[in-house]
């Protein structure tokens, strides 16, 4: 086999990864702590890219990329705000209402972009300092691949600092570990609930930002990440920040190393083979213990 | 009575459609122990729980320190000054022993952030916290977790501590040291508390006052000055 190839697929395969990262954060984050699958998830990343675009037009420069990922991480915290005040705070232990509900709030979100900005798609423009690349023993590296791998090694260095060393964070795993208890102790659980809700859609928008340097952003751009995001999220455990990210990188490279031998739909067809068999073998995902979601 | 710090009203509660606590009316008075015995599944639990805000009410009345407090959920009476160690004790399988007592702190003024520390008086009620303060809370034995359990309810600096079952399961020497701290907390610190137990022994020489209950209602209640554990003993037994 070429190694040449591999290494490029290694790095492809590592970067995609990082995008599925980004894609299902959120959602582990909302799964583990709520028990609630938010079908709106994919939209979230969707307005972060359409928010980079509008920043882009607002805030010419080399830099709006940066001014752009916290527009985008608190116009998608904010919308991710108003979904859990206004529907899913309210369908509490009713997970299949909740599905129903945020699928259409997903369909809401994706009409109303396509009213806005048209359902072709807008181009957001990659700064000058990302186009170039790397060369790396011969692989080209680009630099907006770096620069997502970049971005996803802070959000989640972020994330497990705030979890673990943030006086938020032990409320937060206090209301994972036992919500009837974390209640009795003082904790406002349906406060908690609503920052890992935000916190979780922010991270989506700030994906959309990093989504939009590669291709266009177009009103159904969540559906095409939404799917693998789900496939992270169930096996990597089901709220476990560790398992989520060892997830994401088995089907980030297995999908990237896949695409040396077939072609992308082939690849697509045996990702998904690969995790019903995942599964089958260990349906609790990469990280057994349920409880131990969210403990870094 | 103006006089009890938390006193309930016909209260109700109900699992589905089945009523498990009837017209229940306590009252408590500051700086004492009450205990609520009973034999098992006669709605002890369900009426600490009640009072806590796990479990909801469907009829009647708790109020604590003249306020209603029947709608409020649980964190807003937690911060309103009741501390609870439920059956089972909760404790936080995966934060450590200080993570847990930090944790308590919550229901303290209710703010989030700051610099609020565990109070030492805590470790010097239960020595043993201190020692084991990194250690994961669901590897303690039942009598750490159990001190635990009562020192993150103390946190929150509780007017009324309601405890179910300190005691169950736990061996005789820890349970002596329990029972020491409780003490301080009652004499010293002035808490109020409502304790479930099964053991009258112990009812005796620690509380008050009693409640017995049967069927979900209280059905005899007293002084456990003016009693003897003998004469009450027909209500918690078969």
């Amino acid at each position: 086999m070429d190694s040449l190839l591999f290494l490029t697929q290694l790095f492809n395969g590592v970067s995609v990864a990082s995008l599925y990262l980004l894609a299902a954060l959120g959602l582990a984050l909302s799964f583990g702590l709520m028990r609630v699958i938010n079908m709106a998830h994919g939209e979230m990343l969707m307005l972060g890219g359409y928010l980079a675009y509008l920043t882009l037009i607002v805030v010419p420069g080399p830099l709006a990329i940066l001014i752009a990922i916290p527009v985008a991480f608190a116009g998608a915290a904010l919308m991710g705000g108003v979904v859990q005040t206004a529907l899913i705070s309210r369908l509490a232990q009713r997970p299949l209402d909740t599905l129903l509900a945020t699928w259409g709030v997903s369909l809401i979100l994706q009409q109303a972009a396509r009213d806005i900005f048209g359902a072709i798609g807008v181009e957001v423009r990659a700064p000058d300092w990302l186009g170039g690349g790397m060369a790396v023993g011969g692989v080209n590296l680009p630099s907006t691949r770096l620069f997502i791998i970049a971005v996803t090694i802070a959000v989640l260095a972020g994330i497990a600092l705030l979890l673990k060393r943030s006086r938020i964070g032990l409320l937060v795993r206090a209301v994972n570990q036992d919500r009837m208890m974390a209640g009795a102790v003082g904790i406002d659980v349906r406060r908690v609930d609503l920052m890992v809700f935000c916190l979780g859609s922010g991270i989506a928008g700030l994906a959309g930002v990093v989504l939009a340097l590669l291709g266009p952003v177009t009103p159904n751009v969540g559906q095409s990440y939404i799917i693998p995001a789900f496939l992270v999220v169930v096996m990597g455990g089901l709220g476990s920040l560790v398992g989520t990210t060892v997830a994401a990188l088995i089907l980030g490279l297995f999908s990237a190393l896949a695409q040396i031998f077939v072609d992308v739909s082939m690849a697509q067809v045996l990702l998904l083979l690969f995790v019903i068999l995942f599964l089958q073998a260990r349906p609790q995902g990469v990280i057994a213990i349920r409880s131990r979601a969210l403990d870094a | 009575m103006s006089g009890a710090l938390l006193s309930t009203e016909g209260l109700a509660s109900a699992y589905g459609q089945s009523q498990v606590l009837w017209d229940v009316g306590i009252e408590l008075a500051p700086g004492t122990a009450t205990a609520l015995i009973g034999r098992n599944g006669v709605g002890k639990s369900t009426l600490l729980g009640a009072i806590a805000g796990t479990r909801s009410a469907t009829a009647g009345r708790i109020v604590f320190e003249g306020a209603d407090i029947t709608g409020l959920p649980a964190y807003r009476r937690a911060r309103a000054g009741i501390g609870y160690v439920p059956q089972g004790r909760h404790i936080f399988p995966h934060l450590t022993v200080m993570e847990n007592l930090e944790t308590g702190l919550s229901a303290g003024g209710g703010r989030v952030g700051g610099n609020a520390r565990v109070p030492q008086h805590i470790f010097d009620l239960f020595p043993k916290l201190h020692a084991i303060r990194d250690r994961k809370g669901g590897f303690l034995s039942g009598g750490e977790q159990q001190q635990l359990a009562i020192g993150r309810a103390l946190a929150g600096a509780p007017r009324l501590l309601l405890l179910d079952e300190p005691t169950e399961g736990i061996q005789p020497n820890v349970v002596q040291q329990i029972e020491a701290a409780l003490r301080t907390v009652r004499d010293t610190l002035g808490m109020t508390i409502l304790i479930v137990e099964q053991y009258l022994d112990f009812v005796w020489r620690f509380a008050d006052g009693y409640c017995a209950m049967q069927g979900g209602r209280i059905v005899g209640r007293g002084s456990t000055a003016t009693e003897t554990a003998a004469e009450v003993a027909h209500l918690v037994q078969i």
